[in-house]
């Protein structure tokens, strides 16, 4: 990873219960998910990060070290906007005098979000003139997520903005989180123990236990250690991918094709990919699937594999993404909105998915 | 009616209260501040410390005060050097005995408020760019207005009331160091029950008042804020 777009974490800091011990290089990019069952130090590393905690070692962001042997950056002076669990809003100040209170900190040529622009994205036109004791809690949270936002950060750390929400709350917010990840280039850490919100926001996953960092890399690789039937990503994502594990059991050279054994059925690809006995990993674009009631087996299609559908997610307006549980491993594909109308589709039915095209990684 | 040597006396009381209330509050916030935040193993000695006047018996405070003050006492030579003369029966000696005589009053209401406040709207502030002193400006002053409210009026009323301590240090000289309750005390002494009645009933609804201006108060915030 160039340096120059990443942030490298190296902290450490003893607690009661364990003792935070991070060495990390995260991407500047999209949102990073940092992930773990309670009080395993999410929380910890991302107030070391924000120099709310006072942790050792070595802290930078692009070209600016916030934290050194020899220098600490106060928390005043980091270009970080922080989005507590509770929204912890002034209770003095309107919500409009909340969300300019960082706004008006920060030198006039800084202020690359505007007013506007944050109202706009979190839908507060309505609530500016309100004090925060008369919000709803999904409101509430919007308006520390715009009063962050509008110190124009040049980081975002979110400590499980929605874990104080009910679940109409979580609904409510979570469009505006999604917006977020689309109109803003700004990189955003995002502490939770909810798997949804996680699969549904994150780029990159950081699993974190016991204060030490388990596993981290980008959201596809790190599918199995969700534990999910499938990811249900956001729809501005262009490649929505499936990955399945697999064995070449043989060649057939005649017609030049390749078999496979995915769990406990064969599938069939293409080309002379790999040496017979090898593991190779097929990634399915969630394009490239399609659902037949029937098996189908006068087509075309060579791969048909027998599947239940888990979730059903709205996307794009026609479209709507579906998790299928097969033998396979599990499965995201996309279908029209018609589809899911004409052929009646809902989460338990049993269908067959047709898998039309694949991407080889040994 | 009033004598004059009387509106002396209130007059007296209500300027010594006045600023022995002021030095309170300007030396009470940064002690308050600290005993609130400090994880210091000696924050229980001065609890202990600032709460003693409240178990204390006025005139033991009042008799260290006037030996510590008195012509003999240590700080006579820095008060002399200063071109001042003996601080005991003296106006300054009042004052200086009246701050320590209603710390408590002062420095725990204000103590409560902050610890009430929280650690949380400091590091959210903290996040959106404030300086430590912007943030006790901007947040801790404005949040802790009940408890400054609360700190300013026991302070300035336990003021008004004492008497122990300002007949051990202060004496009862009229024009002077001569204060209410004294004055009411000289009166009930020269059988003037009727003088004693003005100012001691002028006393009471006055103390009652300012109690009543409190709690009004007081509820108006938290009905604003929570």
């Amino acid at each position: 990873m160039n340096s120059q777009q990443s942030m490298e974490v190296k902290l450490r800091l003893a607690r009661e219960t364990f003792i935070l011990d991070v060495d990390l290089s995260l991407s500047c990019r999209g949102v990073t998910a940092i992930f773990g069952p309670s009080g395993c130090g999410k929380t910890s590393l991302l107030r070391s990060i924000a120099g709310l905690e006072q942790a050792q070692g070595y802290l930078k962001l692009c070209d600016d070290v916030w934290q050194d042997e020899n220098n600490f950056v106060p928390t005043h002076e980091r270009p970080i906007g922080y989005v507590f669990q509770e929204a912890s809003l002034f209770p003095h100040m309107s919500v409009l005098r909340n969300l300019l209170y960082g706004f008006r900190r920060i030198p006039y040529r800084q202020r690359h979000v505007k007013l506007e622009h944050a109202v706009k994205l979190l839908g507060l036109a309505h609530l500016l003139q309100r004090k925060p004791q008369g919000l709803s809690g999904g409101e509430r949270q919007r308006v520390a997520i715009a009063r962050a936002l509008l110190t124009s950060p040049r980081l975002l750390l979110m400590d499980e903005p929605m874990s104080a929400l009910d679940q109409s709350s979580k609904a409510e917010i979570m469009p505006f989180l999604q917006r977020l990840h689309d109109e803003l280039a700004i990189p955003v850490l995002y502490v939770s123990h909810a798997v949804d919100e996680v699969a549904q926001l994150a780029d990159h996953l950081v699993i974190m236990d016991a204060g030490k960092i388990a596993a981290h890399g980008s959201i596809d690789e790190m599918q199995q250690y969700l534990h999910l039937p499938a990811t249900e990503k956001p729809a501005t994502e262009t490649v929505v991918n499936s990955s399945i594990k697999a064995f070449v059991t043989e060649h057939d050279e005649s017609f030049q094709l390749t078999h496979l054994l995915a769990g406990e059925l064969r599938l069939s690809v293409p080309g002379i990919v790999a040496m017979p006995g090898d593991a190779i990993t097929l990634k399915l674009d969630a394009d490239d699937i399609s659902l037949s009631l029937e098996p189908l087996r006068n087509s075309t299609i060579l791969n048909v594999v027998p599947a239940r559908i888990t979730t059903m997610t709205e996307r794009k307006p026609a479209h709507v993404q579906l998790g299928l549980e097969t033998d396979i491993g599990p499965l995201l594909i996309h279908v029209s909105r018609k589809s899911v109308n004409q052929l009646g589709l809902h989460p338990g039915k049993d269908v067959y998915a047709l898998l039309h095209g694949f991407t080889i990684a040994t | 009616m009033l004598q004059e040597s009387d509106i002396t006396a209130i007059w007296i009381t209500l300027k010594l209260a006045g600023i022995a209330t002021l030095i309170l509050l300007l030396l009470g916030t940064p002690l308050a501040w600290w005993m609130a935040r400090t994880r210091c193993r000696f924050r229980v000695v001065v609890d202990a410390l600032v709460s003693l006047p409240l178990v204390l018996p006025p005139t033991v405070l009042g008799f260290y005060l006037l030996i510590a003050l008195g012509s003999n006492g240590p700080f006579s030579p820095i008060v002399k050097a200063l071109g001042g003369s003996n601080l005991a029966f003296s106006f300054t000696g009042l004052v200086i005995g009246s701050v320590f005589y209603s710390l408590p009053f002062v420095v725990q209401p204000l103590r409560d408020a902050f610890v009430n406040i929280g650690q949380r709207p400091l590091e959210v502030a903290a996040t959106l760019r404030a300086s430590p002193w912007d943030q006790f400006v901007s947040i801790v002053l404005p949040l802790a207005r009940p408890g400054y409210l609360t700190a300013t009026v026991l302070g300035f009323a336990h003021t008004v009331g004492e008497f122990g301590v300002v007949l051990m240090i202060g004496g009862n000289i009229p024009g002077e160091t001569q204060v209410l309750s004294i004055a009411i005390y000289d009166h009930v002494e020269a059988m003037e029950y009727g003088q004693a009645h003005w100012l001691a009933a002028g006393l009471l609804v006055l103390s009652f008042l300012m109690l009543l201006m409190v709690y009004t108060l007081n509820r108006r915030f938290s009905v604003v804020q929570s």
